[in-house]
């Protein structure tokens, strides 16, 4: 029962943030110079044509009752028409959100693969060689732009060594998982650093507990205090630090598909911007806030589950 | 009453003190503040000296000496243009670090000084700036910025306009978060008591306490815009050619990586080194203003 309450009032206070995105974008939108009805018929349309057009598109009705009419057509799954491609948004992203969370899916993954290891090392190593090697590894991690890693990933690993495809996404799992390494490893190279940092202090914190005290006190050596012990009780965070780095990991997605040519949402993005298709910006815009929210919730989510499981235990 | 040159003033106090304040500044700094402020100083000197320090003009275009590998004469080779990179990697300091700057402090003002507000007066101004904060990080930040600068076109400008509407947002949090914690602490409830304008309280008691944490965090925002920044111009979207920029750099290499590879690998190891510097200013300050607060001036 409480697990319906607390799902309800969480899509409850996320209502009027998307409530919000959704106003913010439509009226800057329509703030933008030019007729979008115009850019549509790329100027070779009479003026009767042109309000025949506003007409079906609803642009001659008043501002409030556009939004209004904007907001209740994405709820039920209408985003608006492609100016490019002239073909309904929704279907435009659909074609590419598998794609899109395919990758933020696997750099995810990578990202915990990548830090949970080193976390553990640079906190049972805590200010010796180790640690510190790893600080400065992630410093370095952390400061490299992800178009520029990338890039020379696609030199090494594919360009000399031939082993990952350097463009696309591919077709089928396996084929998909091949293609998508280097872009989610690229991805992950930048995220790690920020796991690594959360975590080697969310497991220094559970090393001075005491009920890791008590297991030190009974003899238990310390590499089993650390994996049975403190390991368990400093995972619980890595949800809610993924879930607090999803915009970075959203953004890295953008730049990322852009260097691999990975035909996801954030290459549409770039495209969608480079070309001035409004309807499409808006829509993506709309998508990648309810991606964002999404997670957040499903992280609170996680994490109440796991904090009421433990509070009974 | 005289005032004779040579009679003392009370600033002569200030101008006395001020060495040794410095002094036992300085001498509190931690190995990797001290590193990373010489590599950091190192750059902007590099940045402004850039002229003295290679015989090549970043503008001019030779299409004779086009995609040269790296040699003595040209020691980070040349592009598809015939342009010498590291003059462009060298003059390409002024405007990254330039953009970084500005793109991190101005928004630390602004979003410091809303959000301590928000957090000294509560009621419906902080209501309503929570709701706005909620809208802003319910998005991205890069997508947010990308949609601002599809509206106001892209461009160096245009880019300054994006990051100063959204990037206050997280400092407005965190200022807030700080006074919240700060408004109830004794010396700031015996100052609104005394019954001092808001303006004193909040600019003379309480911000020299709170602002500690927004400098921690800026300095990995720092790092964050000069990625943002050259990750719009490696899209496009940022500063336009042919102003040498860190990331149009890398994307004017990313044509020829497989008979070129020095043109978008080397100007990248300018970023990583800026990035590296900056970093390491965080780690000393962290550790300078982490958990203690500023008491006096």
């Amino acid at each position: 029962m409480w697990l319906l309450r607390f799902v309800a009032v969480r899509l409850l206070q996320a209502v009027p943030v998307l409530l919000g995105v959704t106003l913010i974008v439509f009226l800057a939108i329509h703030l933008v110079p030019g007729d979008p009805v115009q850019m549509m018929l790329q100027g070779r349309a009479t003026e009767a044509t042109l309000a025949a057009y506003r007409e079906k598109l609803g642009l001659d009705r008043p501002l409030a009752m556009q939004y209004l009419r904007f907001v209740v057509d994405a709820v039920q799954g209408d985003l608006g028409t492609s100016i490019l491609q002239r073909v309904p948004v929704a279907r435009v992203i659909g074609e590419r959100l598998g794609v899109s969370l395919a990758l933020l899916g696997f750099a995810a993954l990578l990202s915990v693969v990548l830090a949970v290891p080193l976390a553990v090392l640079a906190a049972a190593r805590r200010q010796r060689l180790a640690d510190h090697l790893i600080r400065l590894g992630g410093t370095v991690a952390f400061a490299m732009p992800s178009f520029w890693i990338g890039l020379l990933l696609i030199l090494f690993f594919g360009l000399q060594l031939r082993w990952f495809p350097i463009s696309g996404a591919g077709s089928g799992f396996a084929d998909r998982l091949h293609h998508l390494f280097l872009p989610a490893l690229t991805i992950a190279l930048f995220l790690a650093p920020l796991l690594i940092q959360s975590l080697r202090a969310a497991m220094l914190e559970v090393l001075t507990a005491e009920y890791v005290e008590v297991a030190r006190a009974k003899g238990l050596g310390e590499g089993r205090v650390l994996l049975k012990y403190v390991l368990r009780g400093a995972l619980v965070p890595v949800v809610t630090i993924l879930a607090v780095n999803i915009g970075w990991l959203v953004s890295g997605s953008v730049i990322v598909e852009s260097v691999f040519s990975v035909a996801g949402l954030g290459m549409l993005l770039v495209h969608a911007v480079s070309t001035r298709d409004y309807p499409v910006i808006q829509g993506l815009t709309v998508v990648f806030a309810v991606l964002v929210l999404a997670v957040n919730l499903l992280a609170d989510l996680a994490y109440a589950l796991i904090d009421r499981r433990a509070r009974v235990a | 009453m005289s005032l004779s040159p040579d009679a003392p003033t009370p600033l002569d106090g200030v101008a006395a003190a001020a060495p040794a304040a410095w002094r036992a500044e300085v001498a509190r700094w931690t190995p990797s503040l001290w590193v990373g402020a010489a590599l950091l100083l190192g750059l902007v000197l590099a940045g402004i000296g850039a002229p003295w320090l290679t015989p090549w003009d970043p503008l001019r275009q030779d299409y004779g000496a086009a995609l040269q590998a790296p040699s003595a004469a040209h020691w980070f080779g040349t592009d598809s243009l015939g342009r010498d990179v590291f003059a462009r990697a060298l003059y390409a300091i002024r405007i990254d670090l330039a953009i970084g700057f500005w793109t991190t402090y101005v928004p630390m003002a602004i979003g410091v000084l809303i959000g301590a507000y928000a957090g000294l007066v509560g009621g419906l101004f902080d209501t309503v700036l929570m709701r706005v904060i909620d809208v802003a990080l319910a998005l991205p930040f890069l997508v947010l910025i990308i949609v601002i600068l599809a509206i106001l076109g892209p461009g160096t400008r245009n880019i300054y306009i994006a990051v100063f509407l959204v990037g206050w947002t997280m400092y407005a949090r965190l200022a807030r978060a700080e006074m919240l914690v700060e408004r109830e602490k004794d010396y700031l409830l015996a100052a609104r008591t005394l019954g001092y304008s808001r303006t004193r309280v909040l600019l003379r008691h309480a911000l020299p306490n709170i602002l500690n944490a927004s400098i921690v965090f800026s300095v990995s925002d720092f790092i964050l815009n000069i990625l943002l920044v050259s990750g719009l111009s490696f899209l496009g979207l940022g500063v336009p050619p042919p102003t040498p920029e860190w990331g149009a750099m890398v994307a004017d290499g990313k044509a020829f990586m497989q008979q070129a590879w020095w043109i978008a690998t080397l100007p990248g190891l300018v970023i990583v080194l800026t990035g590296v510097a900056l970093s390491l200013i965080g780690d000393g300050l962290t550790h300078r203003l982490g958990d203690r607060h500023v008491t006096g001036h």
